[in-house]
């Protein structure tokens, strides 16, 4: 039951294969049987199970709320619950307990989904790999696969044990990591530069970055408002859809959420043929530092539109070397002014000292921000001094600006999805990860996916296939502003094609007892 | 440099300000005034510098001041600029407060559709332009009452740009001439207010209030084209008036709703400007003008003794009468400013660029608002002149104190009383008795239509304006008694028996006969007197046009004199008799000695001897 999508577990439900509370206790234990994946910050149990009671009493008066009544769902650790913990995995924010639902918490509660808990990240997501944070890193499901494994044991180099366990990604590892291990059918992750997307393609999972603007930010805890996404992790994209349908549409909390209507529920149509279709590759993002095997899945990805019709063109983003750089100035600048309400007087954690305001303010951030966070406090609030403004904050814009043009000639020219690859390479060793610091690993791990971010466009990283590792590869596609609908369409054709591999994690859930003891070892060597 | 305090502290000195005929010129010369008690005792040495300064060296102390202003002004809502918090003056504290106004993470601001309307009046009542497009910035620094570590304003890109306010300075010679002056209008930005912070020293805390945390702001700033304190007041008085009519602010100061900070410098006319400074929290109209007049001389007193201005912050000490300078760390600071991301710009239409089918919600029209933009002060002011032909200074008094005018013009609607005169009872009793016991128009006991009962009693004559003055007074006591029972009770109707009335004028005639006498002498004013005296003895109840009229009827033919022989008189006395004896019996034997009562005098009576005082001679009644 648990290695069902949403949409058949929904079906299960309605059809009374199972009850709500059932599939809570199932994920419940799972999550139990999991917990040294670290994924969840937060398992809001008793929550849980008081929401399956009373989706199981819906059921029983027919009075269901539709696909997502009693559906257990995760959410990342950085949006809003009321009367839940949220921390962005940062000392700064341990122990605060918001008083209200982020709008698309509260959608999804509206609409029957259990919330199993909040899931682990990046130190308010600010990485690419859910390794920085308070509570320790994030583990890959599929470290733990019988698919890996094997090629593990062919292969002489490797080392054996569980130390080389794989990162999941981020900024949303723990919510990727909780939806590939089977613990909920979906969850929700926040995308600023590719942190939906990212750990979606590093845990085979559908990761969609819808339009800015179509999906609510309010109650997301900000990284760059200017292009945080409430990100959305599933098995496949029908699912997506699904949850998109719940969660899109204008929020008067959000001046920046577009007022069109949104056709709801979103069900996608199966396309039967492509051959109207026009697929664009980016030529710049072939990238020397691109791994062979993904280059050549994304050549054989766009070979199987040509096979089936369509048509497929080299386009060109000229200003996509920039983007990085400029994405770099946009995000530290909007994060050193989000940040600078975390100042211990209201809310989150206060230093013990009180010689003055201006010292406890000192004091209190430096105790509450890790090293990558006050780097980027500390770089945007360079980028925004009077002197600098111009040469750095404002030629950044600009330089957005000309990125967004680029995808905008591009979708003009006739195009209408983009197919790129979403990572250089499919999941690396978490020893072998924190070789590289996190902003240089932050710069690598977007450069395929945050350039949309800056043009607000809806893109989606769909699981191809497994590498010669046995892990999970993923590629994107990205659509014009707006049109999610068509860009999920083409994408669940795409996803038909390429019939990508469950996880296969019995294994794991056998010997997850044996696991969880190395881990326990391993975990507290790693906190020292 | 910490701020010579007490150096300049100087509470009663008054500087030498030539306000409107000067010009923007400042001669620097000796206070006028003694300088403070308190600062006397303190060391002389801290004086010194004042009195070289003192020293006129001539071409040298021509001084221009210039003076530019940044107005805070708090918008008149029901609901803070981005959050949904009720606006309260006296709520309990942190009472008003949002998620958003917290600054909770995850909250976003929605713009206050009511706080745009007031800023798009306010600048069309200020002459401005109205951006159509307008963006939201943040303003970054640390302090406890500002939660998120930046306030939402408007720096690059305002609501309303180049107005102008015209106000109006009274000017010295001519009464009621008001010279009408003018100052641009750079912008009107929106922006939020910070919240409050309470420091308790002794217990070595800061308490924060966030009720006003998040209240929509219009920060008015006024190009530097102001010259001395009285202008920037009365420019800031107009303003107000403007706010308070648009009623897009209350615009209290004392409340904190009207915040002016102040930029100034001096400089010799036909050099560039000097450095300026500015005076932060001022919160009244008199302290305005204090703090810049203090401030202005100051920088002229340090330039003078060779001194440098610093650009720096400063704050007007209301209790020493100085500005101070303020801490570095308050003062200078760079703000970091950054677009506001998650505000899109603020699109604003008119007739012709408004979207068809548009939903009136969520758009603004400007020309909308235009057409309801209430009358302005200027306006309401040209036509009281106009209507009620009153100068143009009273009607600067009718609008500055607070519900006059509406009080006014309650009286006016509800009485015959000429409006001149109405005028003349609001500003001089009714406001006299508010001044007097420190009360405002809503206070007063008196409600215009019982003004305006007791004007109409006035006007029909049944009462004379002594007795009005009397009944005035007996409503003001607030025993809520009707002016016509206050008349009748104390029985102060007027006379209306002619024939009474002359009884009362002919005794009084004949117990005055010197006060008849100076009359008779050409004093004009004696007849005052005798006026005065009947209305004594009629117990004010006669009508004071009436008793002159019959006094003079009277005069012109008591004791049978006519006027040819009252002349006479006069000559021969030389208009000022000096006698030992009582003046009557002077009069009444220089009369016997004239012909009959009634006939013209055929001769001349020969000139009296006079003695060496210059007395009258007379030789059978002399001593």
């Amino acid at each position: 039951m648990l290695g069902r999508t949403l949409r058949e577990a929904s079906a299960a439900l309605k059809q009374g294969q199972i009850t709500p509370t059932e599939l809570c206790q199932k994920c419940l234990s799972l999550i139990k049987k999991t917990k040294f994946l670290n994924a969840y910050i937060t398992v809001s149990e008793e929550v849980a199970l008081k929401q399956a009671e009373e989706s199981e009493k819906r059921y029983k008066n027919g009075q269901s709320l539709g696909d997502l009544d009693g559906i257990p769902i995760a959410v990342k650790d950085n949006f809003s619950t009321s009367g839940i913990e949220t921390t962005c995995a940062s000392n700064m924010l341990k122990g605060y307990v918001p008083p209200y639902n982020a709008t698309v918490v509260q959608k999804l509660l509206d609409q029957g989904a259990l919330l199993m808990g909040k899931t682990n990240l990046d130190e308010f997501a600010m990485g690419s790999g859910s390794t920085d944070g308070i509570f320790g890193p994030v583990k890959n499901p599929w470290s733990y696969s019988k698919q890996y494994r094997e090629k593990k044991k062919q292969n002489p180099h490797s080392k054996s044990g569980d130390s080389d366990w794989l990162i999941t990604g981020g900024s949303s590892g723990g919510s990727a990591a909780a939806v590939s291990a089977f613990t909920c059918y979906a969850a929700l992750g926040s995308d600023t530069g590719g942190s939906t997307r990212n750990p979606a393609a590093h845990c085979g999972l559908v990761g969609f970055k819808p339009s800015y603007g179509l999906v609510s930010r309010h109650g997301l805890i900000p990284l760059v408002n200017s292009m945080d996404v409430p990100g959305i992790l599933t098995r496949c994209v029908d699912d997506a859809a699904m949850v998109l349908g719940v969660l899109a549409g204008h929020d008067p909390k959000d001046s920046t959420t577009i007022r069109d209507p949104v056709n709801k529920p979103l069900v996608l149509s199966s396309l039967a043929d492509v051959s109207k279709l026009c697929i664009g590759i980016p030529k710049e993002y072939l990238v020397p530092e691109l791994s062979s095997e993904i280059q050549s899945l994304w050549s054989r990805a766009a070979d199987l539109f040509e096979s089936q019709g369509a048509k497929v063109i080299e386009v060109s983003l000229p200003h996509t070397s920039y983007s990085i750089v400029c994405y770099h100035v946009l995000c530290t600048s909007e994060v050193a002014s989000n940040m600078a309400r975390f100042d211990g007087l209201q809310y989150g954690h206060r230093c013990d000292i009180d010689v003055s305001t201006e010292a406890m303010y000192a004091a209190t951030r430096r105790e509450g921000f890790n090293d990558v966070v006050r780097g980027r406090i500390l770089s945007g609030n360079f980028f925004l001094l009077k002197e600098n403004y111009e040469n750095y904050f404002v030629k950044a814009q600009k330089v957005r600006r000309l990125i967004a043009n680029d995808f905008v000639n591009a979708f003009n020219s006739g195009v209408d999805v983009l197919l790129t690859p979403t990572t250089l390479s499919e999941a690396v060793p978490y020893l072998e990860f924190i070789k590289e610091d996190n902003r240089t690993r932050s710069a690598q791990d977007d450069i395929f996916t945050q350039a949309v971010n800056m043009a607000g466009l809806p893109a989606v990283s769909i699981p191809v296939a497994l590498s010669n590792q046995g892990l999970p590869i993923g590629l994107q596609f990205i659509g014009r502003a707006f049109d999610d609908q068509q860009l999920l369409t083409v994408a669940k054709w795409f996803e038909k094609q390429v019939q990508f591999p469950v996880i296969q994690l019995q294994e794991l859930m056998d010997d997850c007892s044996a696991i969880l003891e190395n881990e326990k070892i391993a975990s507290v060597s790693l906190k020292q | 440099m910490a701020a010579p305090v007490l150096r300049w502290g100087c509470r009663g000195r008054r500087w030498a300000l030539a306000c409107v005929d000067g010009g923007s010129c400042y001669r620097r010369g000796p206070p006028t005034g003694s300088t403070c008690d308190r600062i006397r005792g303190q060391s002389s040495v801290a004086q010194q510098p004042l009195h070289t300064a003192q020293k006129p060296r001539k071409g040298e102390h021509k001084w221009a001041a210039v003076v530019g202003l940044e107005i805070h002004a708090q918008i008149s809502s029901n609901s803070k600029l981005f959050s949904g918090s009720q606006v309260h003056f006296s709520a309990p504290p942190n009472s008003l407060v949002s998620f958003f106004d917290a600054s909770l993470p995850g909250t976003l601001p929605v713009l206050n559709r009511r706080c745009v309307e007031a800023a798009v009046m306010t600048g069309l009542a200020l002459n401005c332009h109205i951006n159509k497009k307008s963006l939201f910035d943040r303003k970054h620094y640390f302090y406890a009452d500002l939660p998120a570590g930046y306030q939402i304003t408007q720096q690059r890109l305002p609501i309303a740009v180049n107005g102008s306010l015209t106000y109006g300075i009274s000017a010295g010679k001519e009464r009621g001439q008001v010279i009408p002056k003018r100052v641009r209008v750079k912008q009107i930005q929106l922006e939020q207010d910070s919240g409050k912070s309470l420091h308790d020293d002794l217990r070595s805390q800061t308490l924060i209030d966030l009720n006003r945390a998040g209240v929509g702001l219009l920060e008015v700033v006024l190009e530097p084209d102001l010259s001395c304190g009285e202008e920037a007041a009365t420019a800031v008085r107009e303003l107000q008036l403007i706010l308070q009519a648009l009623g897009t602010s209350q615009a209290n100061m004392a409340e904190g709703q009207l915040r002016v900070d102040a930029n100034i410098s001096v400089h010799h006319p036909g050099q560039p400007l000097g450095v300026r400074t500015e005076v932060k929290n001022l919160n009244s109209i008199r302290f305005l003008a204090k703090a810049i007049d203090y401030e202005i001389q100051r920088q002229i007193s340090e330039l003078e003794n060779g001194g440098e201005i610093l650009n720096e912050t400063r704050s007007f000490h209301e209790k020493l009468g100085c500005t101070v300078s303020m801490r570095d760390k308050e003062a200078k600071q760079d703000y970091r400013f950054m677009p506001e991301p998650n505000l899109p710009p603020l699109l604003l239409y008119d007739a012709t660029s408004l979207p068809t089918g548009a939903d009136p919600q969520q758009v603004i029209n400007i020309d909308q608002i235009r057409e309801t933009l209430p009358e302005l002060p200027s306006v309401t002011r040209e036509r009281l002149v106009q209507q009620y032909g009153m100068l143009p200074e009273h009607s600067f008094t009718l609008l500055n104190e607070v519900g006059l005018l509406e009080f006014f013009q309650n009286v006016i609607k509800e009485t015959r009383a000429e409006p001149k005169k109405v005028t003349s009872w609001v500003l001089n009793i009714f406001l006299g008795y508010l001044k007097q016991e420190n009360l405002a128009v809503s206070e007063s006991p008196v409600t215009p239509s019982v003004l305006a009962e007791l004007l109409d009693l006035l006007d029909s004559r049944t009462i004379s304006s002594s007795a009005a003055k009397q009944v005035f007074e007996e409503l003001w006591k607030r025993e809520g008694k009707t002016p016509g029972q206050i008349v009748s009770e104390k029985q102060l109707e007027l006379m209306q028996d002619r024939g009474a009335l002359e009884q009362f004028c002919y005794s009084v005639m004949k117990d005055h006969p010197q006060v008849v006498m100076d009359v008779k002498k050409g004093n004009s004013r004696a007849i005052n007197k005798l006026i005065g005296l009947v209305r004594k003895a009629t117990l004010n109840r006669a009508d004071p046009a009436m008793i002159k009229e019959i006094l003079e009827k009277q005069l012109s033919t008591f004791c049978g004199m006519c006027e040819e022989h009252a002349r006479l008189l006069h000559r021969y006395t030389h208009g000022s008799v000096i006698c030992s004896l009582p003046s009557h019996h002077l009069y009444l034997a220089f009369l016997s000695m004239l012909s009959p009562p009634n006939s013209p005098p055929t001769t001349v009576p020969p000139l009296f001897p006079t003695d060496r005082r210059g007395c009258v001679m007379f030789p059978s009644l002399c001593p």
